[in-house]
């Protein structure tokens, strides 16, 4: 293996070393019940929401676009499943009506960017608020109960006989959506254009990249993967709560950026996103361990986003040297 | 030493494994013109930045009256004296020419600015240089010739002691070309130093007292305007006879491919009829801003057509770039970083982005299949890069350029429009370019090429065209064509 191989393979492993390295700060300084495998279980599980939205998130940076929408649909999201639940549907066809919900935003989002010729940022700011309002005009403005079900149980403990499963269902999912999109960004046309796209979208277009198409099925995918955020919020909460994941998006980006995604475009993948997302996590359940307040863990989290983006900063450059 | 405004002595620069400047030695005194030649890639720009202090020497010496100068950034060289005026003009479009004139240097009072004495000083220095200007407009209201005056006018109010014009008269009206040599000459009177950087052999025969020639990234020679023919200098810039690097086969035409009639476009294009047939190179010669490209990006369908006919083959009628690139043609931009290459991506991904089909197995895209194509390529066309999984910004111009068209031949198009095949690489690269749009038409293919370079259209090309305010001449066969007579319709 020559210089640039090894500097390659490191560059790539940045965020798992980054992972590693605040996983073991905590081993140290905080309560040995942090490094139990309950509580390993318990960041897994509290990852799944923004690991979700994320892996949609990823596809949209790594086009050089953004979806603030994303929190907002995640509150709809969860006010459609109660509501169809409370109508009496199965467990099932609340879900996918769930998700679907999702999909339908997301393909709203593509549709208005690439009909208005507006940047994504204006667009989905603008449906930020249209589907939070949309949620809380739904529910009444309140929370909407819904009767237990298999949802509840996605991203529940497990139960011991249920041991066998390693991880709640909604875990899995999260893990093999995370390697369908990876092998989507590779092994496809889409994965591909999705890349050029982002890097230089007159260049793509002169290729005869079809762009629009390319970007609608983008926001498409992101809403989707919102909506399935939004099943695994609701399975947490139980009820419909139109107020719910209010900046979601936020950290959803974060994780993104953390994981080598650049906001420019070009750049990103899905092993990355899926470690910025575990670093937040792990950050987070550290503190709480630590009997540490809200406000250190944010102040951490949000020093950790910049020193990320630094870092990659100073690989590009050391790069282009 | 010290009667020199400034001295350079030879200038090196790398860049990575290649070499921009090569020892380059030249000065300018207070009170003269000089006038800098070269060829596209001969190191001009290189030397500009240098002087500038965009990049750091990696060798030599300069001095500025006498003293070591060795800026480090922009700003360091600005505050020298040392004025760049570059061919894209760098004045932001929003701000007023009073504004344009001061920014980054504004006179203030304490923490507020003092308009007032900017006011009477930015009217002071156009009145100096026998302009007339709104102070209070925006200079995207301004023609590009004021926009220089502007410039010019900055520059003197940070005290400029040297100032470099870099193309100044590509794309202006020659009436303007007349009003900015006088302002010239009157700033050489006051004891400026110009370095005055241009194509065009009779302006510096016109304006500048001196010249000197870089090829290579080296000095090749200098002298005093008037004492050397044209025909020695353009010798010197090119450095080889031109067969030599344009080679030429006997081609055979064949029936038409493309054939456009009256076409007219949403900006520059008024009127373009043309025809193209296999087996022959068509050239396409204009000034910057005369409507060339527009023309390309028209026929391409990247911008709209507003009226007339496109026949390719047997399609007519409106295409997007996809259409287009499955007629059978495919275009390389002149502008390699913003519409070419997706310069954070791989070489190979660039390379089949217009043809991702064919690295495909079952209808799975296929990086593995991807890279052993480009690596096919890589070879082919002799690219150095260390592997097809390397981002494409890290190559040379020389080599990027030659991806951009390996793009073409990978799609295995019939008609490839090629907008400035060989701007800003290295002479080798354009050899080998040369060559191979020769063979392309050998094996009945159809080029376009459009460039402002015109030893390159008269070497590569069968006929030539020129464009002028938006307008295409009939396309003339090279034989009765000279230089000199392109140079004249091209400027009319």
């Amino acid at each position: 293996m020559n210089k640039q191989a090894i500097k390659d393979w490191l560059n790539r492993f940045m965020p798992l070393a980054a992972l590693i390295l605040v996983y073991l700060v905590f081993a140290i300084i905080a309560p040995p019940s942090f490094v139990s495998l309950k509580n390993l279980e318990l960041i897994v599980r509290q990852t799944a929401i923004v690991g979700l939205a994320s892996l949609g998130m990823t596809l949209v940076i790594i086009s050089g676009g953004i979806d603030l929408s994303v929190g907002s649909i995640v509150a709809l999201v969860t006010v459609c499943i109660a509501w169809l639940l409370t109508a009496g549907c199965s467990p099932l066809v609340a879900a996918g009506g769930g998700v679907l919900a999702g999909l339908i935003c997301g393909f709203i989002n593509g549709a208005l960017i690439t009909r208005l010729k507006l940047v994504p940022f204006i667009i989905t700011l603008g449906t930020l608020l249209i589907y939070r309002g949309l949620a809380k005009g739904l529910a009444h403005e309140q929370k909407i109960d819904a009767p237990l079900s298999w949802i509840n149980e996605l991203l529940a403990a497990l139960k011991s006989e249920q041991l066998w499963m390693l991880v709640p269902g909604g875990v899995w999912l999260l893990a093999l959506l995370a390697v369908l999109v990876a092998l989507l960004l590779k092994y496809t046309r889409f994965g591909l254009y999705t890349f050029s796209i982002g890097s230089n979208e007159q260049a793509s277009r002169l290729c005869g990249v079809p762009i629009d198409k390319v970007k609608l099925l983008i926001y498409s995918v992101s809403g989707l993967f919102a909506g399935f955020a939004g099943l695994m919020q609701f399975s947490r909460l139980t009820v419909g709560d139109p107020t719910v994941a209010a900046g979601l998006e936020l950290d959803v980006i974060a994780a993104v950026v953390i994981g080598g995604g650049s906001l420019a475009g070009g750049e990103g993948s899905v092993l990355g996103t899926i470690l910025g997302a575990l670093i937040m996590t792990v950050i987070r359940s550290g503190c709480t361990q630590m009997g540490l307040s809200n406000w250190v863990q944010e102040i951490v989290t949000g020093i950790i986003i910049v020193v990320a983006v630094v870092l990659d900063r100073i690989r590009h450059k050391q790069e282009k040297k | 030493m010290s009667e020199h405004r400034l001295r350079v002595e030879n200038i090196k620069v790398k860049f990575g494994g290649t070499v921009a400047l090569d020892g380059v030695d030249f000065w300018v005194k207070p009170g003269e013109i000089v006038a800098l030649i070269g060829e596209n890639g001969a190191g001009k720009s290189t030397l500009m930045k240098a002087l500038s202090g965009a990049i750091l020497p990696n060798e030599g010496n300069m001095y500025l009256d006498g003293k070591a100068f060795a800026p480090k950034n922009p700003e360091e060289a600005r505050h020298s004296g040392i004025a760049m005026i570059y061919q894209e003009l760098s004045l932001p479009p929003a701000l007023t020419v009073q504004d344009n004139i001061f920014l980054g240097m504004e006179i203030s009072k304490g923490w507020l600015l003092d308009r007032g004495s900017m006011r009477a000083a930015a009217q002071n220095a156009l009145k100096e240089l026998g302009r007339e200007l709104d102070l209070d407009l925006p200079v995207r209201n301004l023609s590009i010739s004021d926009r220089q005056v502007v410039e010019i006018a900055r520059a003197r109010a940070v005290g400029c002691k040297v100032l470099i014009l870099d193309e100044p008269t590509s794309s202006i009206t020659q009436q303007d070309v007349q009003r900015l040599f006088t302002l010239m000459r009157s700033l050489k009177e006051q004891g400026h130093s110009i370095i005055y950087i241009s194509h065009f052999l009779e302006e510096i025969e016109e304006i500048a007292d001196r010249f000197v020639v870089l090829r290579d990234g080296k000095t090749v020679g200098s002298g005093k305007t008037g004492e050397v023919s044209r025909e020695e200098i353009v010798a010197l810039m090119v450095g080889r006879t031109l067969s030599d690097l344009y080679p030429r086969s006997t081609r055979d035409f064949k029936e038409p491919l493309l054939e456009v009639s009256s076409l007219a476009g949403e900006n520059k294009l008024q009127s373009a009829t043309l025809q193209v047939r296999r087996g022959e190179v068509l050239g396409i010669f204009g000034l910057v801003g005369s409507g060339r490209t527009d023309l390309i990006r028209t026929l391409f369908g990247l911008d709209r057509v507003k009226s007339g006919e496109i026949t390719v083959g047997s399609y007519s009628g409106l295409a997007t770039p996809a259409q287009r690139w499955s007629q059978g043609i495919g275009m390389v931009s002149e502008d390699r970083k913003a519409e070419g290459l997706a310069t954070a991506r791989t070489v190979a991904e660039n390379l089949v982005l217009s043809y991702p089909q064919s690295c495909e197995r079952l209808g799975v895209f296929s990086p593995t299949k991807m890279s052993a194509t480009t690596a096919d390529w890589i070879s082919k066309l002799s690219i150095k890069c260390r592997t097809p999984e390397q981002k494409i910004g890290d190559l040379s111009g020389g080599n990027q350029q030659k991806i951009a068209l390996a793009r073409l031949l990978h799609h295995d198009v019939d008609l490839l429009l090629l907008d400035e095949p060989t701007r800003g690489i290295d002479v080798g690269s354009k050899k080998q370019i040369y060559e191979r749009i020769d063979s392309l038409a050998c094996s009945g293919k159809a080029v376009v090429i459009v460039s402002s370079y015109l030893p390159e259209l008269l070497g590569t090309c069968d006929r030539i065209a020129v464009m002028n305010r938006g307008r295409l001449s009939q396309a003339k066969n090279i034989k009765d064509l000279t230089e000199h007579s392109i140079m004249m319709e091209a400027i009319s």
